[in-house]
């Protein structure tokens, strides 16, 4: 389909030279005149073609070292220091000079305004695709999507990442490199398991986060008696308790720490008993912006799909209406069929489903069943086939759906024939792996649960809970790994990351790996911390 | 609706704390790759950055991940050729292979191994870290041209310092002239007369001057005015009479110097003290680099026949046989002779050996040394690499090996030879510090073993 459209606009066009007056730009070469004409055409199209609702837009034109800066402290324009951005920067760096490895063409930011970066060795071409892509893609994506509306603040998340930076600048000063580092690396190994999945969190808000900051100091100087550090430590807990009054000890701890708790950055922000204030703070750093990142996760696919439908319907109407060359539609379709190449599975360039590929060919068979469907489509789409509404139904699921629900939804049996889809199960009591279902009228069903779950964040990252802790007794900190289909955490991952829990705990950590069906312990994983495991 | 942002006037480099903190945090790792670079890096390489590549194990940033075997697993795969439902499939034996893509990890931080490359600062400063220089000399060092300041003319602008008050000051005479401001001598004059008329008509009964009288005193008063005037209006110094004297850096003369390695190869040399060696002649070198434009480095090893060989065999290639240490002197003195005349070469020269030495050869040594080599050297430095643990028993005199005996007395009867005991790379600097301070006689007074 992607080939017709460009033939039948080739046909339409042969005549128009290349120096013909309505073009925006010709040549490879641009300045900011050009760049914003390029603008005003593709914001014409955008919001009034495809009636797309953006922030704001800010180009940021920048050089590819600013590029390279920009990688490694994970895309944001502000961003605290920690070595672990050093060690992204030098790999990209190397990467970059060797030649193994090209620059992204584009960074884009979920902030309101919405700032885009390009990069200025881009051709005038790169940069119109740049800013259909992101500048209009990316940004209506992230205004409408419910997940970026209901989790992030694009709003305040510049304010707060500047608020971010200057706090651990300040307390690298106060305490030592080496203190806020260990605190650091402890967090960023949790920070997947920072987020809050089901709860709402509120959001973060600078001036609220500024006078918590403060009230937190204030308390710490207020409270302060130098008296408690002389008190001893641990309690003993009552031996003669009987079982009915330890489990309603039990319940009753679970309910005053809220236990189960999913976000154990959270829950150590909150409980850990010898924690500094400041580190409690940078914590909750380290958390709320894994929460920002969070619904990016989720929606990878449909975001670049999204972009990728964008840029292609925005680049093909300035191409009908004579805006742009024929040499520059050919240069944007060589950009964005690399862009878009799906590789088979025995391909050695295979590395998993490309979000690119699936979601650019996803969306344009949305607008396929819209506009022109088959009896197939009708039948398996009787909401949306022929509706020829493709734009309304389109931005309706860019709202709607996340990467999983939306596989669920909307991918149709054509693609999965056209992408040539199969189900493989591999089951570790079986000594081969079996095709399970294939893209055939018994199969398609099955292929496309299988991979709505493989795009679902709560299946390919483990399920981990704070599920109980011994207040009274030892502060044994109890950690529950809910293992499904028998598939484990990678054992010397866990090891090490056990070990910053209970770096950040200050007391012992079991980690436990219980069944999903059964509830029963499969086995278990302790941390000691050396000073206790001395005495 | 849209604000284009010019950013690339911004400063790059903004990841450079995050770099700092890679580096502190990998520093055991950096440390041990650079200095496995040094042990293959040629002496003359030192000055420059490189690429180094360490472990990337303690970089690793753990986090709770599903392990990527085991259990019960399904995916989906494109590009089904042949498969049909109920297909059995071996399972791939190494690694992930075609399946398991969404399961690979997020940014590859499973490899084992890490490079990147090193700035020749941040080489250099690992480098010199175990030899303890001041950081001054670090500094000093690390400038690839040494400068001195030079005198370059004047100029209208600079600092108060700086002021050159013999060109300032002619400006404005040559100004106050040009512009016929009043002297202060013609003012007083006029004063003076006019007090003097004054004066005059006091003693006058009427209290009148007469009319000639009159009309001069009132020419005086406007002359005096318009001269008061011009003196306000026209300043004694104007900015524009300003001149400062100008500095320039320009770079010392930068001639050529020779460096000459000598070193006992014999079985008694291990490995280590070799490594020792090697960084005695590199810090040599860097030192000679920054005073000298080119120069030459000439490699001579020894056991009981000397010869030049090329660095390789110099550091790496084994030799077996006694030790007759005269035989090196005598080939430097052959090189010398042969290829660098001592009025278009600075000499330097820097012999490393673990003091063994032919019993009957001392005295030849001793002569060698003070007759025919020092006079033409600008400095010659021995080092005696000794074992930590025998450190130890040479502190006390009897134990002075056979080479420090020879040497000991050359060196007090000369300002241009030093010798010294190195056991571990913080002894080497020590040398240097004597080899560059200004006043070198006198602190040689100092040197003893």
């Amino acid at each position: 389909m992607t080939e017709k459209r460009t033939t039948k606009a080739d046909m339409e066009k042969t005549a128009a030279s290349d120096s013909a007056p309505g073009l925006l730009f010709s040549g490879a070469d641009w300045d900011f005149n050009t760049l914003k004409a390029t603008y005003d055409a593709i914001e014409d199209i955008a919001i009034n073609e495809l009636k797309l609702n953006v922030y704001p837009n800010q180009v940021e034109v920048i050089t590819s070292e600013q590029m390279l800066d920009a990688y490694s402290s994970i895309g944001m324009p502000l961003m605290y220091h920690h070595w672990s951005f050093g060690k992204r920067f030098v790999r990209d760096d190397v990467m970059y000079r060797k030649g193994y490895q090209g620059l992204a063409y584009e960074i884009v930011i979920n902030s309101n305004p919405c700032i885009s970066y390009v990069m200025e060795e881009n051709t005038i071409v790169m940069q119109a695709l740049v800013i259909a892509h992101a500048a209009f893609g990316h940004n209506h994506f992230f205004k409408n999507n419910y997940l970026f509306k209901q989790w992030t603040d694009a709003e305040g998340i510049l304010d707060y990442l500047q608020f971010a930076k200057r706090y651990i600048a300040k307390c690298e000063d106060r305490y030592g490199f080496d203190a806020v580092e260990r605190v650091l690396d402890a967090a960023h190994a949790l920070m997947e398991q920072g987020v809050n999945r089901y709860s709402h969190p509120e959001k973060p808000n600078l001036a609220e986060e500024l006078e918590r900051e403060r009230e937190r100091a204030k308390y710490e100087d207020e409270t302060y008696n130098d008296l408690w550090r002389t008190l001893p430590q641990a309690e003993k807990d009552d031996e003669d308790l009987d079982e009915m009054r330890r489990k309603m000890r039990m319940e009753e701890r679970r309910a005053q720490f809220g236990l189960p708790e999913e976000n154990l950055l959270y829950f150590l922000e909150k409980n850990a008993p010898s924690m500094q204030l400041w580190e409690r703070e940078i914590l909750r750093i380290v958390r709320n912006i894994g929460q920002y990142f969070y619904p990016q996760k989720q929606t990878k696919m449909m975001n670049e799909g999204c972009a990728c439908y964008v840029h292609y319907a925005i680049m093909n109407s300035l191409y009908d209406k004579g805006l742009i060359s024929e040499g520059a539609m050919m240069e944007f379709i060589d950009y964005h069929s690399r862009v878009v190449f799906q590789a088979e599975y025995d391909d050695p360039r295979y590395s998993g489903f490309n979000p690119y590929a699936l979601g650019f060919a996803m969306m344009q068979d949305i607008h396929r069943i819209c506009v022109d469907p088959t009896e197939e489509d009708r039948k398996w789409f009787p909401d949306i086939a022929g509706n020829n509404e493709p734009i309304e139904t389109l931005k309706e699921a860019w709202a709607h759906y996340r990467d999983e629900s939306f596989i669920l939804q909307f991918l149709s049996p054509k693609l999965m024939r056209d992408m040539r889809m199969f189900l493989i199960e591999d089951l570790s009591s079986s000594p081969h792996l079996e095709v399970a279902a294939i893209h055939d009228d018994n199969g398609y069903r099955k292929v496309r649960r299988a991979l709505a779950r493989m795009h679902d964040i709560s299946v390919r990252e483990p399920d981990m809970q704070v599920v109980d802790v011994d207040i009274r007794g030892n502060r044994q900190l109890y950690i529950q790994h809910t293992e499904h289909d028998g598939i484990r955490l990678e054992k010397s991952e866990a090891e090490m990351t056990l070990g910053y829990i209970g770096q950040l705990w200050g007391y012992g950590v079991t980690l436990q790996a219980v069944d999903h069906e059964t509830g029963e312990i499969l086995h278990e994983m302790d941390y000691t911390p050396e000073d206790l495991a001395n005495s | 609706m849209l604000y284009i942002v010019d950013r690339r006037k911004n400063p790059k480099g903004k990841s450079l704390g995050n770099r700092q903190r890679f580096m502190r945090r990998a520093k055991a790792q950096i440390k041990k790759a650079v200095e496995d670079t040094i042990r293959t890096r040629g002496i003359t390489d030192i000055n420059s950055g490189d690429s180094i590549t360490i472990p990337g194990k303690t970089l690793h940033e753990p986090g709770f991940h599903h392990a990527r075997r085991g259990g019960d697993r399904n995916y989906v795969l494109p590009g089904n050729k042949k498969f049909v439902p109920g297909d059995r499939i071996a399972r791939p034996q190494s690694g992930d292979g075609g399946a398991g893509g969404s399961q690979a990890s997020p940014d590859g931080d499973g490899e084992d191994e890490f490079q990147f490359t090193l700035s020749r600062d941040e080489f250099l400063d690992i480098f010199f870290e175990d030899l303890e220089l001041p950081d001054l000399l670090k500094k000093s060092l690390k400038q690839t041209t040494a400068f001195r300041t030079a005198r370059a003319g004047f100029s209208s602008d600079g600092t108060p310092a700086n002021l050159s008050l013999v060109r300032t000051m002619r400006n404005s005479l040559a100004r106050r002239i040009g512009l016929r401001r009043p002297k202060t001598a013609e003012i007083r004059d006029l004063e003076e007369k006019i007090a003097a008329l004054q004066a005059k008509a006091e003693k006058r009964p009427s209290g009148k001057l007469t009319k000639p009288d009159e009309d001069t005193l009132h020419m005086l008063l406007a002359d005096l005015e318009e001269a008061k005037r011009r003196m306000k209006a026209i300043p004694f110094i104007d900015p524009i009479d300003t001149r400062y004297n100008q500095f320039q850096q320009i770079p010392d003369p930068n001639t050529q110097a020779v460096m000459f390695c000598l070193m006992d190869v014999s079985g008694s040399m291990s490995e280590q003290m070799k490594e020792l060696a090697k960084r005695f002649f590199m810090l040599l070198h860097l030192f000679l680099h920054r005073r000298y434009e080119h120069v030459d480095v000439v490699f001579i090893r020894h056991t009981s026949r000397a010869a030049e060989v090329d660095e390789e065999t110099f550091f790496y290639s084994r030799e077996t046989g006694g030790t007759i240490v005269s035989t090196a002197l005598e080939e430097m003195k052959r090189v010398l002779k042969d290829r660098y005349p001592t009025d278009q070469w600075n000499i330097y020269a820097a012999q490393a050996s673990d003091g063994d030495n032919y019993s009957n050869d001392g005295a030849k040594c001793t002569a060698l040394l003070a007759e025919d080599l020092l006079p033409k050297c600008q400095y010659y430095a021995y080092i005696e690499i000794t074992d930590e643990r025998e450190a130890e028993i040479f502190s006390s005199a009897e134990g002075e090996t056979a080479l420090w005996k020879a040497y000991a007395p050359v060196a007090r009867a000369n300002a241009r030879f030093a010798l010294k005991r190195v056991t571990k790379a913080a002894d080497i600097f020590p040398v240097f510090r004597e080899l560059f301070a200004k006043n070198r006689a006198e602190k040689l007074s100092g040197v003893k073993g």
